[in-house]
């Protein structure tokens, strides 16, 4: 029963982005399996499909064309079907005001957008260690929240 | 209507333990917290069954010896963390004493398995703990450093800080606007 992988989607219009993203995964030591999505459309009908599968995290870019972070992030909160997912928002913002915004409508991690590779691994690799402890030791979802 | 709950989970999860094996007509003890003996022979079929009933209560029988003795660190951990009193004794040597390994072994399993280290579980247990004491218990930031033997607020403060990335105080305030929002719709 005990998946020993992490299911994480990506979703983010910039490819330099996705590539960065799914390569500092590939490093880490907790294995991963990544899908990625171009924007906020394309990421909502994968999850609305019911026969999709649910990623254990899901990264969000806030500025995606579409549909952007925010309204996936509504959107999704929405819905009960997706309360065990852990929504990380990434963005370039670091105004207390955004920050505060996103947690309060439901997402778990905030995450300003590094400029190098060696701390967006650092970074990935806390998130989803922190996430595997929720999921594996039982601990309270609601007061989930992590910003890095 | 909305009620906040609060729960005791050595209760429900005993009692849960409890209904559903009464159910399957098995003669069992529960021995503690996380294991139980079966007191008879018990057929693959019906363990079969047992174990498919309770991964939906999302109960997992542990077959692996390694994560049986990271699940004993992580009990012991709780219990370390849950109790009132300060144990006057340093968590390292507590766990190798009450399980009978080198404290380095158990260091090393843990991190393999778990993909963290005993001293980041036991601060991320500690903090969540005081997540649960401000949201639920409504304590105060002097009440909560108290109960966690924490040498100051400061102290705290800034644990919560370095493991959450925000401040207890912000913590509290988005925790009380989601409930705010959620009540209005």
């Amino acid at each position: 029963m005990n998946k020993e992988y992490i299911h994480i989607i990506l979703a983010d219009d910039d490819e330099d982005d996705r590539l960065f993203f799914t390569d500092a995964f590939k490093e880490l030591k907790i294995s991963t399996k990544v899908n990625t999505f171009n924007d906020g459309v394309e990421l909502m009908n994968y999850l609305n499909d019911p026969e999709a599968v649910l990623p254990n995290v899901l990264f969000l870019d806030l500025n995606m064309p579409k549909k952007n972070g925010i309204e996936c992030l509504h959107e999704i909160k929405s819905n009960e079907r997706f309360n065990d997912i852990a929504i990380a928002i990434y963005s370039t913002s670091s105004s207390e005001e955004d920050i505060e915004e996103t947690f309060v409508s439901g997402a778990n991690i905030y995450i300003k957008k590094p400029s190098d590779f060696t701390s967006l691994k650092k970074i990935l690799s806390d998130v989803v260690s922190i996430n595997w402890q929720y999921h594996t030791s039982g601990l309270n979802k609601d007061n989930f929240l992590l910003r890095l | 209507m909305k009620a906040f709950l609060k729960f005791d989970f050595n209760v429900v999860t005993k009692k849960l333990l409890e209904e559903k094996l009464d159910g399957f007509g098995v003669k069992y003890n529960i021995v503690g917290f996380g294991e139980i003996e079966f007191l008879e022979e018990v057929k693959p079929e019906k363990m079969e069954e047992i174990t498919a009933l309770l991964n939906s209560y999302g109960i997992e029988i542990i077959e692996n010896q390694k994560s049986i003795l990271v699940q004993k660190i992580k009990d012991l951990i709780t219990e370390i963390v849950f109790q009132e009193n300060n144990l006057n004794v340093k968590s390292s040597v507590y766990l190798a004493e009450k399980l009978n390994h080198s404290y380095g072994y158990l260091s090393n399993l843990f991190s393999e398995v778990t993909y963290t280290s005993i001293e980041n579980y036991i601060i991320l247990q500690k903090i969540e703990l005081a997540k649960h004491l401000i949201v639920n218990e409504k304590l105060s930031l002097t009440e909560i450093a108290y109960k966690l033997n924490y040498s100051s607020v400061a102290h705290l403060s800034t644990q919560f800080k370095n493991t959450t990335g925000i401040t207890p105080s912000a913590f509290q305030r988005i925790i009380e606007q989601r409930r705010k929002i959620a009540n209005e719709k």
